[in-house]
């Protein structure tokens, strides 16, 4: 593992306290000072700990684009989850088991760890699909209904909504 | 206002169920173990979510923090369900149990080169 540069652990302190200072104040839900104090010590602690841990992004993930973005990115991902527990109804419903499974490859374009894995659980819960497995950036898809075998079309079917988005936030 | 939560959060208590029941009946009727998987996590996941969300509603009245906290978990829930999902598929190719492919297309399984070559150099 590289060395890294003090203002890179300055950057990822101050996101990982940010981010522990979240969750603990929505988990407490009080604003007494007290409160606070405490979370703020041990947030502190424990972002100083773990700076070689949490390497998701750094602090330009907070620029009002990006989180633009996230926010649409949910919005994308719930209907994608509801469709896929209708489709996911659709095909236990009918009694003769409408299904043709195969494992479809593509590649993606994303770079970094964290993307990929976003974007690998965002395929999970969409419809009909699975994700077996990640090697370099070559995603193997476990497809509940076969359309294409063409690594190219597969992307487009699978990931292409997804990525698109996770392209500007990461 | 009281009335309004409580139908919201009754409303996803019963979504979060059915979506549930659909789920196991999936994992009951599906084949293999990859079908079975994508029939669970889906449901598991938007059931799981709905029925805390529920949850959360009902309480608002008498105490907010119950919501804050409900959609905490949720989020909780749809990072770690779909991770344990692909641990469980990819450790069952690992064990070899491919999956059932119905139809006569050969380029059906795109993984199983990966998987062999992965192999062969673990070997070597």
């Amino acid at each position: 593992m590289k060395e890294l540069t003090f203002n890179e652990k300055l950057e990822r302190f101050i996101l990982n306290w940010l981010f522990l200072m979240i969750v603990w104040v929505a988990f407490t839900t009080s604003f007494a000072v007290a409160e606070l104090v405490t979370g703020a010590i041990v947030s502190m602690i424990i972002s100083l700990l773990s700076i070689r841990m949490f390497t998701c992004c750094k602090l330009s993930i907070l620029a009002p684009k990006r989180i633009f973005y996230m926010i649409v990115y949910f919005f994308v991902f719930i209907i994608a989850l509801i469709k896929a527990n209708f489709d996911v109804a659709r095909r236990v419903l009918t009694p003769s088991l409408p299904i043709n499974p195969g494992i479809v490859k593509f590649k993606t374009k994303l770079k970094t760890d964290y993307s990929k894995m976003v974007l690998a659980n965002s395929i999970t819960l969409t419809p009909g699909t699975l994700s077996v497995d990640i090697i370099d950036d070559t995603f193997y898809i476990h497809w509940i209904d076969v359309k294409t075998t063409d690594p190219e079309k597969a992307y487009k079917d699978i990931a292409w909504q997804f990525e698109k988005i996770l392209l500007k936030i990461f | 206002m009281s009335m309004v939560f409580e139908i919201i959060g009754g409303a996803l208590l019963l979504i979060g169920s059915i979506f549930l029941f659909l789920g196991g009946l999936g994992i009951f009727r599906m084949p293999d173990v990859y079908n079975r998987l994508q029939a669970g996590t889906k449901a598991t996941t938007l059931g799981g979510m709905s029925l805390i969300l529920g949850v959360g509603f009902l309480m608002v009245e008498t105490n907010w923090a119950w919501l804050v906290k409900a959609a905490i978990i949720v989020i909780f829930i749809a990072f770690s369900n779909p991770i344990s999902s692909h641990a469980l598929a990819r450790a069952m190719y690992k064990r070899k149990r491919y999956p059932i492919i119905t139809s006569k297309d050969e380029n059906m399984d795109a993984y199983r080169e990966a998987y062999e070559n992965e192999k062969k150099e673990e070997d070597a």
